[in-house]
């Protein structure tokens, strides 16, 4: 075990590599720089000045050498090319740690009723709560979560003054854009594990349970459940990453200082050192989750648990 | 000798899309202490779902045990047993083994705990008695090692051995009936021999009785008292061994017995196999159901259903040739060696 987690963090870092180096090649040859939106007012001189003091005059190649060399030996991103003097890796930290706290409550709460909602839609299968959960979910993968957010904040704060509309700092602000969030995952999961009871269900082991004389409650919570979540456990991968990285339209909505922003004005504005930056928090937060759930579905899945040393 | 168990009139339907499918047609049996009743028939002809009816295991919705249907299990009627009640006839009164033991057993959960989960059930055991129980359970079906295979989990071992492990399930809370639902087919040909010769000696030791549930008539001839061929959901010829494999006189039978390979067989010889299918069991049945396969059809057989006719005290069937004015039919040439041993 200890052997398979040490090589699979070798092939971490192997695709951190491939990933910063694409990307760091893919932005340099999106045409403009970090001062074309002001370019034309720029006197020659600063211009100059400024590509030389960010080393950007240079071939791509040697800024490449030279940001290797400063990931690599001070773990250093550099700082904004955007907003002079902030450093790119305390921007993200600081950043992601506010959408850190949004994200794991959605997606607790939202994987929490998204499960339960599939079973009870599984188990009363074409019975109303079934229609009432798809219906939900429905709901849930086609309104676009702007709607719901504006339904939210019209609901909670206009019409029934209980919470803000904006802001950040206290529990209460975390209330509607968790609401918001949570909803994309409650119905990925609610469909997903109705289809996977529904499978599990069907299943002989679970005629050889009843056939025990297991009660239907203990069918289910004994046999059918831990089955049923397996699979689920594949999606729960990506949705971790995405935790740490926020939800631009999200945060934006809520006026929330989460990362979200910065991935998408990032690339506008040709910030270079930022782009890189989130870009490797991301794909490490990516690829770190995928090893967690490899190493969960061991736990979770005896048949595929890594051998026993070849027992 | 004691009846154990009692079907009456027994009628399942499932209700599909298509209309309702008549599984099973008014079949009715005794099953004694001790006895071992083998279920014969082909695929679909309502054997295994028979054999779930009895325990209840049939999915109500789309199956429906039709009103009228009377299983009696020491005079008490399973069709109206209550939630409570049936969970601890399943497992402590009747328990059942499966066709394919390498889907039947929960692939997340080691099979000591899925004996032992039985054990807690019906027996009220802790977990250590349960334990112990388990390992004396897996020595008695023969796997070597119990004690560290009861940690093992089901896709550590063949499918044998995985047999074996639902032979203990089974067998752990001492049923007064095991259904055994085709439990070689799944199984190679020498494991086959090794199951039925556990399962024949287990049946004395325990002191239960079998239903077998089978299409295979060699696994029949090696193990069962009283054997019943079904077609299309009814009983066409029941009696005991020697009255089937030696004396029988259904047409349907004939063309069973007939399919089975033979070590005399000339290796150029073609195997009997009989053409035709079952009848579609959505649409009425008008007459004998295997009319339209039969060799030996006539005029009445297509109009009306034959009643069960007893020949002997154990053997009875349901053939129109048996009618007085019906003309004489002898057991085919193959099958007529058969009875001098």
């Amino acid at each position: 075990m200890g052997r398979y987690i040490l090589k699979r963090i070798g092939y971490m870092f192997l695709t951190l590599f491939i990933i910063t180096t694409l990307t760091f090649f893919l932005m340099h040859s999106i045409p403009g720089d970090p001062l074309a939106h002001m370019a034309k007012k720029l006197p020659e001189q600063i211009r100059l000045n400024y590509y030389e003091k960010y080393g950007l005059d240079k071939p791509v190649i040697v800024q490449y050498g030279k940001f290797l060399k400063n990931v690599i030996t001070k773990g250093d991103l550099g700082e904004s090319l955007r907003y002079p003097g902030r450093s790119v890796t305390e921007t993200i930290l600081k950043n992601a740690k506010v959408s850190g706290r949004l994200g794991i409550q959605a997606i607790v709460i939202g994987v929490t009723i998204g499960i339960v909602l599939g079973i009870i839609a599984a188990l009363n299968r074409n019975r109303w709560p079934d229609y009432l959960v798809m219906f939900i979910a429905i709901l849930g993968v086609t309104v676009p979560v702007f709607i719901i957010a504006a339904l939210l904040q019209y609901l909670f704060t206009v019409r029934f003054e209980l919470l803000p509309t904006t802001g950040w700092g206290k529990f209460k602000h975390t209330i509607l854009p968790t609401i918001a969030m949570c909803f994309g995952s409650i119905a990925t999961y609610a469909r997903y594990m109705r289809s996977n009871v529904l499978e599990v269900i069907n299943q002989d082991y679970i005629l050889t349970a009843q056939a025990k004389g297991v009660s239907p409650f203990n069918v289910v919570r004994k046999h059918v459940l831990r089955n049923a979540i397996l699979p689920a456990i594949t999606i729960l991968g990506p949705q971790i990453a995405g935790v740490f990285t926020g939800s631009f339209v999200i945060e934006r909505i809520f006026g929330i200082p989460g990362l979200g922003f910065y991935y998408v004005s990032s690339i506008s504005d040709r910030d270079y050192t930022m782009i890189i930056g989130t870009t490797i928090f991301y794909a490490t937060l990516f690829v770190f989750s995928q090893l967690v759930v490899d190493i969960l579905y061991g736990v979770v899945d005896p048949r595929i648990r890594v051998s026993k040393s070849g027992k | 000798m004691k009846k154990i168990l009692e079907v009456k009139d027994l009628h399942v339907s499932f209700h599909t899309y298509a209309g309702e499918v008549k599984a099973v047609r008014g079949i009715s049996f005794d099953l004694n202490k001790g006895e071992t009743l083998a279920l014969v028939g082909e695929s679909g002809c309502g054997k295994t779902v028979t054999a779930k009816a009895i325990m209840r295991l049939l999915k109500e919705p789309p199956a429906e045990i039709k009103k009228g249907s009377q299983i009696l299990f020491n005079g008490e009627n399973v069709v109206e047993m209550k939630k409570k009640r049936l969970s601890t006839f399943r497992g402590e009164d009747v328990s059942m083994i499966f066709q394919d033991p390498m889907t039947s057993l929960n692939p997340t959960m080691t099979v000591g705990k899925q004996i032992m989960e039985s054990l807690e059930i019906h027996k009220k055991m802790n977990k250590k008695e349960a334990e112990a129980e388990a390992i004396r359970l897996l020595e008695i079906v023969n796997i070597p090692n119990a004690a560290e295979r009861v940690k093992a989990y089901p896709h550590e071992l063949s499918g044998g051995m995985r047999q074996r492990v639902m032979i203990a399930i089974a067998l752990s809370c001492n049923p007064k009936i095991l259904i055994a639902d085709e439990p070689t087919t799944a199984l190679d040909v020498t494991i086959q021999a090794q199951i039925i010769d556990l399962l024949g000696e287990l049946k004395e030791k325990f002191d239960t009785s079998i239903i077998l549930v089978t299409h295979d008539l060699g696994v029949v001839a090696n193990f069962a008292d009283k054997i019943q061929v079904m077609y299309a959901g009814q009983v066409v010829e029941r009696g005991t061994k020697k009255d089937i494999f030696y004396n029988s006189r259904h047409p349907y039978t004939w063309a069973l017995l007939s399919s089975v390979p033979r070590l005399n067989t000339e290796s150029k010889e073609e195997l009997y196999s009989l053409g035709g299918t079952p009848p579609d069991l959505i649409l009425p049945l008008k007459g004998c159901p295997f009319s339209s396969r039969c060799e030996h059809c006539m005029e009445i057989c297509l109009e009306e259903r034959p009643e069960e006719l007893s020949l002997t005290e154990t053997h009875s069937l349901s053939c129109w040739l048996q009618h007085p004015s019906a003309p004489k039919v002898e057991r085919p040439e193959a099958l007529r060696g058969e009875i001098h041993e």
